[in-house]
């Protein structure tokens, strides 16, 4: 590392231009074509693939993989995009070792699945490479469908909506479309602006209009786009976060995890400032995301401190592994209970049977910034909520007649890009079918 | 995209791809499953006169592996149905009123007397079948009775029994016939003969898949003995594609169409079958590997392949490598190649050099860095660097350019073309005119 990351303080720049560009290029490289061709030869073609079963799209993977060996990528791509029009992201940021991976026999026999993810985008890249939209429309149906938010499940939503022949609006708050596939996956896992090379490609299926920075509660109402479609597709995702709770909150160095991902996703890395010493606060995805990109920006010392013990994690073995190995240090059984200009102090915890408690042992970490992945939250929507987020039933429909919602916004399914794309494509299934019986 | 669709012989069916007379095709549960998974057609297991068959109670298949146990050849000692023709007959009644799209042919194997064959015939068009297959070919246990390979080995045979089938029904006749025999056109001939509208190959060949060393007996062993099945599966694709070409390029049989069988395992063997002259494809021991849903690669592959060559039907297809089949004797002997090894791709396994160096012709060197380069030199061209070379073009076989000079000869590369029949050391040569 530079002598960068031994500058006090909070700074942008600490590396040389190489090593950004090192350090935020592809996390895993894809394979080549004799690689696709060896990692496929692996796969057994099992019978009622435990692997398609794991997986939230159900893509019929041992077919693919059989499309790849027999050198027929384009047609293992169909078969990829013909239940997961976003196959190319979820190649990149599926945990394939919590999903397909975990459940493929070869990780039962040899400790070694077959490279799911790998041969998904090989297949994918394949066709995106040679700019095949392999879709055409149905006839216009004259319906008109308004899907807001342009995340995964909007993006799923809308591309099954218009090949069924249905118009599509397409709101989002933002001014690219995307959500957190362009503004929250980590840098490294979908780099050179994949998240905006993939929606281009998805709209070229045609009949979906986007409409940037239009959102729901500010520029319309949802009793006014129920007015002016025949159906609404709710896919705002989680746009608010959950705070700390303690009192110096509001101190400028403590920052939300999300929004420092989505100022380093739109930036040049080099411009983005970090802290030297720097406390992620949480036990997730987002929490590994931040904690991993401040050490790739150079920070140099980088802890996660998690309230619970290390297996009640959500992120997987693999991303803790992955942290690790960037040289992030892992703390559990610890909450923040202060928070200080230039620390925070964390109290032990125990996880007995009357929940979480501090043991009253309390250290201070240093910290230059503080980001805080605590989870996310639901803002107002006006609709019947099942916990924290808009209850539904079924395939996504809401207690409001002619709404339907779906990803993370939406009750149920875990919060990752491929769940989001699959109730995308349920909602927008079930919406057709509504639609066109009524017709 | 390109029409899969095909008519056989008056058979018509939505893709080229059958699953041929054998277990997949054993009853009405399986074949139904078959048409819902999108095989083309099917070849109803072999029926036979009452009282049926019986089968061994032991083991029936034998296998030989490649690596990571990928099933290459399945070897099998069952005979044709075991189950009444009432029965038989009933369930391809029904599956074919349920899938009228779908190829329904009916394979046949009865004793070599004309009664026999009047007998089943009309049963088998009471059901609606789109055509009947002659299973000339089973290789053990119905040849012993005078059937199967019994009759496939004997031309006479062959013509007699498709001549009085053609006589007792209108329905399509497909001769299936067996590789154990010398020259496969000899018994092509006698069905075209008999008037056979097509004929169909391979079924299997006679074989012993291995020996227990425990029990000093061939395998599969039923109460210490075996006896020699029939074998199948990917090993025996080239022998297939072999007779196939035969029959095709016979001037005697030129428009008698083939069904190809044999080792079938993805679009691409399919593919290589129509190229050589099938009109439709029979597949087997894929599909009792794999099961049924293979078929959706083999249309797809087959698909994308026609369409990025601009290939619209599988009639444009079909026998198009035929003019290509040559005699070795008419190989062009001014072609000269030299291997040329791609160093990006190259892995330094090192298996070329060892090849060449131990049982070729010394032609590859090895330098102390493991850079692996070819000596055009020495080089003749064999193609075993390329075959045995793990990464898949990295060695390729480079035509020298007319006018250039053969470093391994030191002649030039000659223009024009000149075979073996015009060569000076070829005591029968003809002079070049
Ligand atoms: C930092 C981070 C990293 C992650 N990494 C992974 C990963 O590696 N793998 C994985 O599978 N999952 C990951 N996830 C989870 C995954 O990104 C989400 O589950 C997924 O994006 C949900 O899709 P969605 O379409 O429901 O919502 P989002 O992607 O959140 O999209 C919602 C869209 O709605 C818009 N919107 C919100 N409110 C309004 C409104 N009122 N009006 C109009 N538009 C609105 C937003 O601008 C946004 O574009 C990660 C999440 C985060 C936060
Ligand atoms: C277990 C088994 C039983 C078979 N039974 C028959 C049969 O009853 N009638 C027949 O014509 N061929 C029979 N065959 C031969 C197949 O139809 C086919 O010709 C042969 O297996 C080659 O094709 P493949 O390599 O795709 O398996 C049988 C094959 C096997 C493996
Ligand atoms: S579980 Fe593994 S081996 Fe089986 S089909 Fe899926 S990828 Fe192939």
């Amino acid at each position: 590392m530079t002598r960068g990351t031994r500058i006090d303080g909070i700074a942008a720049g600490r590396l040389d231009e190489q090593q950004y560009t090192q350090n935020f290029g592809d996390l895993y490289a894809p394979l080549d074509r004799h690689e696709a061709q060896v990692a496929s030869d692996r796969c057994y073609f099992c019978y009622d693939a435990p692997c398609v079963t794991a997986c939230p799209t159900s893509i019929d993977i041992p077919l693919f993989i059989r499309q790849i060996a027999t050198d027929t990528p384009e047609a293992a791509a169909k078969t990829i995009f013909d239940q997961n029009i976003l196959g190319g992201m979820c190649a990149r940021v599926c945990p394939t070792e919590q999903l397909c991976e975990e459940a493929c026999v070869r990780e039962a026999a040899e400790g070694k699945p077959v490279q799911i993810g790998l041969l998904q985008r090989y297949a994918s890249d394949t066709v995106m490479a040679q700019g095949k939209h392999p879709f055409s429309r149905a006839a216009p149906t004259g319906k008109t469908v308004a899907v807001v938010g342009a995340g995964p499940a909007g993006l799923s939503a809308a591309h099954r909506l218009a090949l069924h022949g249905h118009e599509v609006v397409l709101y989002d708050a933002k001014p690219k479309p995307g959500g957190l596939n362009e503004y929250g996956i980590a840098a490294y896992k979908t780099p050179d602006d994949f998240a905006q090379k993939e929606v281009d490609w998805l709209m070229q299926i045609g009949g979906i209009t986007f409409r940037h920075e239009q959102k729901l509660g500010a520029q319309m109402t949802l009793d006014g786009l129920a007015d002016a479609h025949d159906a609404v597709f709710l896919s705002i995702g989680l746009g608010g976060v959950n705070a700390l709770g303690l009192a110096d909150d509001g101190l400028d160095n403590v920052v939300d995890a999300v929004r420092f991902i989505e100022t380093l996703r739109q930036s040049e890395k080099s411009s983005v400032p970090i802290g030297r010493n720097v406390v992620v606060i949480g036990g997730g995805m987002t929490a590994v995301d931040a904690a991993v990109q401040s050490r790739l920006l150079g920070a140099e010392n980088v802890s996660i401190v998690y309230r619970r013990g290390q297996d009640r994690m959500s992120a997987s073995a693999k991303e803790q592994d992955h942290a690790r190995h960037e040289g992030v240090r892992l703390i559990c059984n610890a909450q923040p209970v202060a928070v200080h200009a230039d620390g925070v102090d964390f109290e032990y915890t125990a996880d007995g049977p009357d929940g979480l408690t501090g043991t009253g042992e309390v250290f201070r970490l240093a910290a230059d910034q503080v980001f805080v992945a605590i989870g996310q939250t639901l803002g107002e929507v006006g609709l019947d909520l099942d916990g924290r987020k808009i209850a539904v039933t079924g395939p996504g429909r809401t207690s409001r007649a002619g709404v339907w919602a779906g990803g993370d916004c939406a009750a149920g399914g875990e919060d990752l890009t491929v769940t989001a794309v699959a109730e995308g494509r349920d909602a927008a299934e079930d919406i057709h079918a509504t639609l066109m019986n009524g017709a | 995209m390109a029409d899969l669709s095909i008519d056989f012989a008056g058979i018509k069916s939505p893709n080229p791809f059958w699953l041929a007379s054998a277990p997949p095709t054993d009853k009405e549960y399986n074949v139904r499953r078959a048409f819902e998974a999108g095989w083309g057609g099917v070849v109803w297991k072999t029926l036979g006169l009452d009282p049926h068959i019986v089968n061994v109670n032991g083991p029936r298949y034998g296998a030989i592996y490649g690596a990571d146990r990928r099933l290459l050849g399945l070897n099998n000692i069952e005979l044709i149905t075991d189950r009444p023709l009432q029965t038989n007959l009933e369930e391809i009644k029904a599956v074919k009123r349920d899938w009228p799209d779908r190829a329904m042919v009916v394979s046949l194997m009865v004793p070599c007397e004309e009664w026999a064959w009047k007998q089943i015939l009309p049963l088998v068009e009471d059901t609606g079948a789109d055509g009947v297959e002659l299973n000339f070919g089973c290789p053990h246990g119905m040849s012993e009775r005078g059937m199967g390979s019994a009759v496939g080995q004997v031309p006479e045979y062959i013509e007699m029994v498709t001549r009085w089938v053609k006589q007792n029904t209108r329905m399509p006749c497909i001769v299936k016939l067996t590789p154990n025999i010398t020259d496969v056109r000899q018994p092509a001939e006698a069905a075209y003969r008999g008037g056979a509208d097509a004929v169909s190959l391979i079924n299997t060949i006679n074989s012993i898949t291995s020996v227990n060393l425990d029990l000093f007996a061939p395998e599969p062993t039923i109460d210490g003995k075996g006896a020699h099945g029939g074998y199948c599966g990917p090993a025996v694709k080239p022998i297939a594609l072999n007779m196939v070409a035969e029959i095709a390029r016979n001037t005697e049989t030129a428009d008698l169409p083939i069904s190809g069988i044999g080792g079938i395992t993805t679009w691409r063997d399919a593919a290589e079958f129509i190229a050589l002259g099938a009109g439709s494809v029979q597949v087997c021991t894929a599909a009792m590997t794999y099961g049924f849903k293979i078929v959706e690669e083999m249309k797809s592959g087959l698909s994308q392949w026609m369409d990025e060559k601009g290939h619209t039907s599988i009639a444009a297809i079909s026998g198009r490598a035929v003019p290509n089949c040559s005699d070795w004797k008419n190989l062009n002997l001014n072609y000269v190649a030299k291997a040329k090894i791609n160093q990006d791709l190259c892995i330094s396994c090192g298996r070329c050099f060892a090849a060449c160096e131990d049982t070729s012709h010394q032609a590859i060197g090895m330098s102390a860095d493991r850079t692996f380069t070819v000596i055009d030199e020495e080089c003749v061209a064999c193609n075993l660097c390329v075959n045995v070379c793990p990464v898949e073009d990295c060695i390729t076989m480079e035509a020298m350019a007319p006018g250039s000079v053969d470093p391994r000869t030191g002649k030039v590369v000659e223009e024009g073309f000149a075979d073996w029949t015009t060569h000076p050391n070829n005591p029968a040569a003809v002079a070049a005119e």
